[in-house]
């Protein structure tokens, strides 16, 4: 579905990714997870065609992404901060992105849920910082697309829209869909993912599914086993180090 | 590519800055036909707010909208849409909006009071430098990430453009003034939109018989079909160049 073959990227003095090399596939919900900075909205990015990377190659659906732009009416894209024309009317903006896809069947139950269509007539200026991120949201599964990509999207959200838009991700995740997802609230990934790439500083430190590393760090709950990723530097080196052994051991699991 | 721009330019026409400058435009030369009892003195007037004001309201409204639609240009970019498309689209409607301020701010009083070819050539140069100054601020905006940089870049060439530059050729004139000038500084108003803009419509009325020599030889260029037509041209491309370059370095840029 979507494949990232030896991508660099530099922005002046850093290396924001470095040989990122990785596949994934259909059913698959994959969360990158990292500190700050650590490149996941780049390594997003690139896959939306918005970062050109300096070195590599990333294909969706068998489509280079930097030719025709055409293979992004498979991707749904929710960005970490929505923000929309002061003036354009919420009714406006589905309007309109309804006709650049123009595509007939649409997928409008996270409009219905979340009740968008009572704030159809208000200027995009007027919504609160939530509301705008139930668009955003709203927008990245209109179209039923095969593949979702969704930068932090519970940031900003009430425990209720987090639930339903958990809730929705679910629902997207039996219909064998590929769902790219990064946050840094752990407990909201712990239900839907099956698999974790971890990024840090531009290297991807690994990329496995849950239940092996949840055997591999004796921690049930992710974010435990995470924790222990991310605590102390040199506990943290070792700990990779180990599973760098193991890894290698058992061949690579891309 | 019009499904987007049209409601970029639904949007922009509810600007409040564009209603605004509208209205400013409009209030502006209204009061300068009501007060003036001759056209062509009120359209003198009207001339010098339009040649400052103008590049002005379109080189930093221009750039504020860039930035502020950042994450929107965004959002489209992960759309099945070229990059091209979107920029152009976005071009499009913020010259369009600024045209449409223009030609009910200043066209429809000149229509009314003064429609003759001093007011059409007025309403031309008002045209031809918002479009101007428009893709050269796309230029300054897209090619600096950084939205205060963006800003002062803009500022910057206005200051450029609007002020330092008739200085920069009065110096010219002044060290080389034992030399035939005439088709020297022909040249040199093609160097500067809005040079150009005013000795286009400068020659378009009387007082340019106050310039002498220069003002004859200017006065048969520009009156010519010749003149219009260098006009239109210098004009087009001012346009055109900072416009595709700054498509092509949208094409390749980082968002």
């Amino acid at each position: 579905m979507i494949r990232i073959e030896q991508v660099y990227k530099r922005f002046r003095k850093l290396q924001v990714l470095n040989n990122i090399s990785a596949r994934f596939d259909e059913g698959q919900v994959v969360a990158l997870i990292g500190p700050n900075g650590s490149g996941k909205t780049t390594l997003i990015k690139s896959i939306l065609g918005m970062v050109r990377p300096d070195k590599g190659t990333i294909h969706v659906h068998n489509q280079p992404v930097n030719g025709d732009p055409a293979y992004r009416q498979f991707i749904g894209y929710m960005p970490q901060i929505g923000r929309y024309p002061d003036n354009m009317r919420v009714g406006e903006l589905f309007e309109m992105i309804k006709k650049i896809r123009h595509q007939e069947q649409t997928d409008e139950d996270l409009l219905r849920q979340f009740d968008l269509p009572s704030v159809y007539q208000k200027p995009m200026r007027t919504l609160s910082g939530g509301t705008r991120q139930k668009v955003s949201a709203a927008l990245a599964f209109l179209f039923n697309p095969p593949v979702l990509i969704l930068d932090e999207p519970t940031a900003g959200l009430d425990p209720l829209s987090t639930e339903i838009l958990k809730e929705k991700i679910i629902t997207e995740k039996k219909k064998n869909k590929l769902i790219l997802i990064t946050s840094h609230v752990l407990s909201d990934l712990e239900e839907i993912t099956t698999h974790i790439l971890y990024l840090q500083e531009g290297n991807m430190q690994f990329f496995k599914d849950l239940a092996s590393l949840q055997e591999e760090t004796g921690e049930i709950r992710l974010s435990k086993a995470i924790a222990r990723v991310m605590r102390g530097q040199e506990t943290n080196n070792q700990w990779i180090d180990r599973l760098f052994a193991l890894e290698t051991k058992n061949e690579s699991p891309r | 590519m019009l499904k987007l721009s049209r409601y970029v330019l639904y949007d922009i026409l509810r600007n409040k800055i564009v209603i605004a400058y509208t209205l400013f435009l409009f209030l502006v030369s209204f009061s300068m036909f009501r007060m003036e009892e001759n056209g062509s003195k009120a359209l003198l007037s009207l001339l010098n707010i339009v040649l400052i004001v103008l590049p002005l309201v379109s080189l930093v409204f221009t750039t504020i909208h860039y930035y502020n639609s950042y994450e929107f240009i965004e959002l489209m970019l992960s759309q099945p849409l070229s990059r091209t498309r979107i920029i152009l689209s976005e071009y499009g409607a913020v010259c369009v909006s600024l045209l449409t301020a223009f030609w009910l701010g200043v066209g429809v009083p000149v229509l009314l009071f003064a429609p003759d070819a001093t007011g059409f050539a007025l309403l031309f140069t008002g045209s031809s430098l918002t479009v101007v100054f428009t893709s050269i601020a796309f230029l300054a905006a897209v090619r600096s990430k950084d939205k205060a940089r963006g800003i002062g870049l803009a500022l910057l060439l206005w200051f450029y453009f609007a002020l330092i530059y008739d200085g920069l050729v009065l110096m010219i004139l002044f060290a080389f003034s034992d030399y035939p000038m005439e088709k020297f500084t022909l040249l040199l108003s093609a160097l500067n939109p809005i040079d150009l803009g005013r000795i286009f419509i400068m020659l378009k009325m009387d007082i340019s018989a106050l310039m002498g020599y220069t003002g004859a030889l200017y006065k048969d260029f520009f009156g010519s079909g010749t003149g219009v037509a260098f006009t239109s041209g210098i004009m087009l491309l001012w346009a055109a160049v900072p416009l595709w370059l700054s498509v092509r370095s949208f094409r390749r840029k980082d968002m």
